[in-house]
């Protein structure tokens, strides 16, 4: 993050920076359940809302708080919700059905350590296969991070945007660290935010289809009570919304929600490079183990180990196409996260067996310090 | 004769529901309790769970959502509070609202938050197949307690009163008159209201509980109806056996919707 740019200088913890982004991509509904260590975006938005004309409310659980984001999205709101682990585990149902369903909202996932309710107050990357797998079902999933907490305001907005353009959940994967690291944000003023809504029908009632098949791929859900009364459902629908068992249109409609994401990948998918161009090892780090990974590039550099970083600001879809390419230049590339390998395995995919890819994981609760993803790289020259 | 046409979705029929099901009749009073009062279909939210009274929404001319199994308080919550402008009307089950669903109900009702609950309470589970609900009597048959169920059932109606609902009443759809009236009431009640609409299950709960034939179910709705005046003079003795329709509770309580547009009105900053 450059410091010339326009803007107010705010400090703030990752979480806060999260309910500011919320508020000003055009958030106006959250409902939530307490966990940690999430909750303070929880209790940002129960303060913020209000003043704003918004609705707050905290629900008797996470599935109900999924739930809630659904309704409100159907009448039109932007609306969110935030948890962690063990609460995104309990989320997953609703939000197979708002992917199902088409239904435009952004559920916020700081990330701790598991399995069951494991490390609540310690980081992890431990849902990142979760955010993509966690529901049943075949469709298109669109998953963020940020690794600071400017960027976690930004990857906010984003995440509405892309909700709103898609018509889809969209998941923004923080982990602890981030989360609850207090430091510098710059909030641009809002005329230079670039927000996106949803498409409104231009058809009147009468020959108005919620799930119209169109080149697009993307329905255009009008808001309840605005005089288009259509069916919304988790089951397996037509383009009129009711429920079909007939195989053509099934087939159509799950095809359709996995191409939707695919067919835009080259607009959604976004990276960082740092001295890719003549690396001899490629890094792939993601979250708040790319600020390691930042500083581990220059550290190597001076040694004379030729070091790059990709870092992805999009987990899902997957960048494959940068991976392959890194693959391609690099000897070996190395994976640090907060988990035992959950991304190094689709960097092995992507990477289509061009170079070794090396895991480094570490799954105690405790960051990566440079010294030991150093030592890796050593290692694997 | 009262037309139906101009609330169903007519492309949508025939319905789901099995012969002798009493969900159809509360659909046709809910239709003729919602034209009385003139709701508006453009503004008017119907939102369902999973299950066979689920399925309501699929055949009703208003804005419809049809949920996951137990959800569709929460979900209902999120519109209403969202946009409290529409009616919003839940359609749910004895097993989505008081199993899986259970905690989404006793909150709601807690909240006080003006939604029109229709339960119908058919005491099985009819859409998988007949296996017992929390609604299931002592001793009946399900086809998940096949020597007979052990676990003694919840009061739904009881329930709701004792979680903090403003309105709560019991119907049946023998008693159809009656039926559409509560129906009436609860659509106009500020606040959580619940009706709980006692329904005959032939095919799931009949057929194994020697009551087979759909007639036979209506027949003993009939007999074991009591109204809420007449439950009064009656001994315990007397009340074995049968159970109260009408109004059990309704009182004027701070609703929630109302009480956050007064939240917002205080938070506005001075002009």
């Amino acid at each position: 993050m450059s410091n010339d740019r326009p803007g107010k200088v705010r400090m703030m913890q990752g979480n806060q920076a999260c309910a500011e982004g919320a508020i000003a991509a055009g958030c106006r509904f959250f409902a939530g359940y307490p966990i940690t260590p999430s909750s303070e975006i929880a209790e940002n938005l129960s303060v913020m809302l209000p003043r704003l004309g918004g609705k707050f409310i905290q629900m008797e659980d996470e599935m109900a708080a999924m739930g809630a984001i659904i309704g409100a999205a159907l009448t039109g709101q932007k609306s969110m919700t935030a948890t962690s682990g063990p609460g995104f585990s309990l989320k997953q149902e609703n939000i197979g059905y708002a992917g199902m369903a088409e239904v435009p909202c952004v559920i916020v996932n700081v990330m701790r350590g598991g399995p069951s309710t494991g490390m609540p107050t310690l980081p992890a990357q431990m849902d990142v296969q979760q955010a993509r797998w966690g529901a049943h079902g075949d469709r298109g999933v669109i998953a963020l991070t940020a690794k600071s907490a400017q960027e976690t305001y930004e990857q906010t907005i984003r995440a509405f945007n892309l909700a709103e353009k898609f018509m889809t959940p969209v998941i923004l994967l923080i982990d602890e660290i981030t989360g609850h690291t207090t430091e510098k944000v710059i909030i641009p003023d809002a005329s230079d935010i670039e927000i996106v809504h949803r498409k409104k029908p231009d058809e009147d009632p009468e020959n108005y289809l919620p799930y119209r098949l169109t080149d697009e791929c993307v329905p255009i859900l009008a808001p309840f009570g605005t005089g288009y009364r259509y069916n919304v459902t988790g089951l397996c629908h037509n383009e009129t919304g009711f429920p079909t068992n007939d195989s053509h249109d099934i087939q159509c409609l799950i095809e359709r929600l996995t191409r939707k994401i695919e067919m835009y990948e080259d607009d959604i998918i976004r990276n960082n490079e740092l001295m890719l161009e003549d690396a001899e090892i490629g890094v792939f780090a993601y979250g708040s183990v790319a600020r390691t990974a930042q500083a581990v590039v220059r550290m190597c550099r001076e040694e004379g180990i030729k070091v790059g970083l990709l870092e992805p600001k999009v987990l899902w879809p997957f960048p494959a196409k940068a991976v392959f390419a890194m693959a391609q230049k690099v000897r070996a590339i190395v994976v640090p996260e907060l988990n035992l390998g959950q991304m190094a395995r689709e960097v092995s995919l992507a990477s289509e067996c061009r170079v070794p890819v090396h895991k480094l994981g570490r799954v105690d609760g405790r960051p990566i310090p440079p010294q030991q993803l150093v030592e890796k790289i050593r290692e694997v020259v | 004769m009262f037309d139906y046409l101009q609330y169903v979705r007519q492309e949508n029929f025939p319905h789901i529901w099995c012969s002798g099901c009493g969900d159809g009749i509360v659909l046709k009073a809910l239709i003729r309790s919602m034209d009385k009062l003139g709701l508006s279909q453009d503004e008017t939210v119907m939102v369902s769970g999973i299950g066979c009274s689920s399925r309501t929404p699929g055949y009703v001319d208003i804005n419809t959502l049809h949920t996951t199994h137990g959800r569709a308080l929460a979900f209902a919550t999120g519109v209403k509070i969202a946009n409290p402008d529409l009616n919003v009307i839940v359609v749910t089950g004895d097993g989505d609202a008081t199993a899986i669903g259970g905690n989404h109900f006793i909150h709601a009702a807690r909240r006080n938050i003006d939604l029109t609950v229709l339960l119908y309470n058919n005491y099985i589970y009819g859409m998988t197949g007949g296996q017992c609900s929390p609604t299931t009597p002592r001793g009946a048959y399900a086809s998940t307690a096949q020597h007979g169920n052990l676990e003694p059932p919840f009061n739904i109606s009881g329930l709701a009163i004792a979680a903090g609902a403003s309105f709560v009443a019991r119907g049946d759809v023998y008693n159809v008159k009656k039926l559409e009236t509560l129906i009436g009431k609860a659509l106009q009640k500020k606040g959580f209201s619940l009706v709980e609409v006692v329904s005959p299950c032939p095919t799931a709960f009949g057929r194994r509980n020697r009551m087979a034939r759909p007639v036979k179910m209506m027949e003993q709705l009939r007999d074991t109806v009591v109204s809420v005046e007449k439950w009064e003079k009656m001994t315990d003795e007397e009340r074995k056996g049968k159970f109260r329709t009408g109004i059990l509770k309704d009182i004027e309580k701070p609703e929630f919707t109302a009480e956050y547009a007064k939240l917002i009105e205080k938070m506005r900053p001075e002009e």
